[in-house]
């Protein structure tokens, strides 16, 4: 694959796509369907996690099985800050980022020596390792899972009803995949994307390979984090589940079927996904089956995925 | 040696039952080309991994710059001004010319860090300037925009070349750098080798006997994992034991 390039029609797209997202809360309010704006939160912020899996799996090429350690730790850290006696998103948010990144690190500096099949084994077994340590930790409600008492504040406002959490969710997706964005097109993006092409060309060019790798995952994993603190507030609930591996494929699929490697196909894979979820599991209990057949037309008919059909990519 | 710019000191390896190399003493004068030849499975390919550290010796070691680089990764030489081209063709197909280049630029420590995460790479016009005139160098000057597995093969292995350049290397590591090239392609990549020998120390592997015996300054001889000669051309040219390994062929 080439380096990426944003296509023209990029900008005025994503423009259009957040002033419509601004708008999104007041009109589903003015229509009486503000139960939606919570369902566009959630897929916000799955798009978040997906994006953040997307720069390593798609900008990285480092296929981790694992992900959802991040996502899930994130969750806790939020809901033990606010256990803690600190309800305060400018901290808590910060803080699930900055755990779930550290934890990545150490991931990452142990997968990362390994490559293929081994690579995706030992980011699975380190995110069951965590996974196992939740569910027995009693002071963090083992199976239950670790309630929040309610949603915390940001910056003194609370957090609670639908549209502030909705738009802390924006902001954090908008500010991520401007940074995404940025990154992809940077020297480090280009750096990560020829890694993803020819580990040992780009050795043998004098870049430290791990490096490069070992950053890209614990950003990664620093971002799915943050996913995971907004997640607990708008469920008002850290839940094991959430570490599974289950969790990590979900996560998987949505990059596959929105696009390995474009930038927009976190966003849009999350979007295919949830939106599938929620238009089918209200008729048919057996909506994965529908699942199954475009995940199977994806990887047969758009390998690049969803995102790759809208206008070729330059570059 | 004293001034020698690499010297291999009792480099052995094994895989699994089989001596690949055997205390192999080696050295490359600054400023010389010196060629590395044997007959096929020689060790030849195995040595040069252990010269660029893409392998590490079970025991010797190697001295690059009055350096001891043993225990240094691939990366941490070429960081060290040690660059090699690989026996099989091996740019970045997908992108152009000058994209592969100047990755090669930037991948050097006096470009600056690679850890930069918002500012757009094609911002940088120094990159993608000095990038054209190491294309201008190999003679793909007119070839900047064309993508690279578009490419001829001999031009992909002149990339391949400007690749390495562009890491400004003290020494320069050339694997077998006419293989699969036709005669006209050749004899191009030997007036280039002839160039560049001017300015940068060549280890030079190579099957096509004219082109080392045109370009080489000195020649080693490498069989079954023994170096069993090192000389001028025609010193090697008239050595009993080389003519034995050789039998058959053309010297």
């Amino acid at each position: 694959m080439a380096f990426y390039r944003p296509a023209r029609w990029q900008r005025p797209l994503a423009l259009g796509l957040f002033a419509a997202l601004v708008a999104l809360p007041f009109v589903l309010e003015a229509f009486d369907q503000s139960f939606y704006i919570g369902f566009a939160t959630r897929l916000l912020i799955f798009a978040l996690a997906a994006s953040s899996l997307n720069l390593v799996l798609g900008f990285g090429g480092m296929v981790s099985l694992g992900h959802a350690a991040f996502f899930g730790i994130g969750a806790y850290v939020a809901a033990i800050c606010q256990q803690a006696g600190i309800n305060e998103a400018l901290f808590a948010f910060p803080a699930a980022m900055a755990v779930a990144g550290l934890f990545a690190l150490a991931v990452g500096a142990v997968s990362l020596r390994t490559r293929s099949v081994y690579f995706i084994m030992i980011t699975l077994a380190f995110a069951q390792m965590v996974y196992y340590l939740f569910i027995s930790a009693r002071a963090w409600g083992g199976d239950d899972g670790l309630p929040l008492a309610g949603r915390m504040t940001l910056a003194g406002f609370s957090l609670a009803g639908d549209r502030p959490l909705f738009f802390a969710s924006l902001t954090a997706l908008t500010v991520a995949m401007l940074l995404f964005g940025r990154l992809a097109q940077a020297r480090f993006g280009r750096t990560l994307q020829a890694i993803r092409e020819n580990e040992t060309r780009m050795e043998a060019l004098g870049y430290p390979v791990f490096r490069y790798r070992l950053v890209a995952f614990a950003l990664g994993g620093a971002v799915a984090g943050l996913a995971g603190a907004l997640l607990a507030n708008l469920t008002g609930l850290a839940s094991p589940n959430l570490l599974q591996w289950m969790q990590s494929g979900t996560l998987l699929v949505m990059v596959i079927i929105g696009g390995v490697g474009s930038l927009w196909g976190g966003v849009v894979g999350a979007a295919v996904l949830l939106g599938l979820e929620e238009a089918l599991a209200g008729l048919t209990e057996h909506w994965h089956i529908v699942l199954g057949l475009l995940l199977l037309g994806v990887v047969l008919f758009a390998p690049r995925g969803v995102a790759s059909l809208f206008g070729r990519r330059d570059g | 040696m004293a001034d020698a710019l690499l010297d291999v000191r009792g480099l052995s390896r094994r895989f699994a039952a089989v001596d690949a190399l055997k205390a192999v003493d080696f050295s490359v004068v600054a400023g010389e080309v010196h060629a590395l030849i044997g007959p096929n499975g020689a060790g030849k390919t195995t040595f040069i991994h252990h010269v660029s550290g893409a392998l590490r010796p079970e025991s010797g070691s190697v001295h690059f710059a009055g350096q001891d680089v043993t225990g240094l990764s691939m990366h941490e030489r070429v960081r060290a001004g040690m660059a090699r081209s690989y026996q099989i063709t091996n740019v970045f197909p997908s992108l152009c010319a000058r994209d592969n280049v100047a990755l090669a630029v930037q991948g050097r420590a006096d470009t600056g860090s690679s850890f930069r995460f918002w500012r757009p790479v094609a911002a940088e016009t120094a990159l993608f300037a000095e990038a054209e005139s190491w294309l201008a160098q190999v003679g793909l000057a007119d070839k900047a925009d064309a993508v690279a597995g578009s490419l001829s093969h001999g031009e992909q292995r002149a990339l391949e070349l400007a690749m390495a350049l562009a890491t400004k290397p003290q020494l320069l590591l050339l694997d077998e750098p006419m293989a699969g090239t036709g005669p006209e392609e050749s004899a191009r990549m030997v007036e280039l080798i002839e160039n560049l020998a001017r300015h940068v120390t060549i280890l030079l592997v190579e099957h096509d006997m004219e082109a080392v015996f045109r370009l080489a300054d000195r020649i080693s001889v490498l069989v079954n994992g023994r170096m069993i000669c090192t000389g001028t051309p025609d010193e090697v040219r008239s050595d009993p034991g080389v003519r034995r390994a050789y039998l058959g062929d053309h010297l």
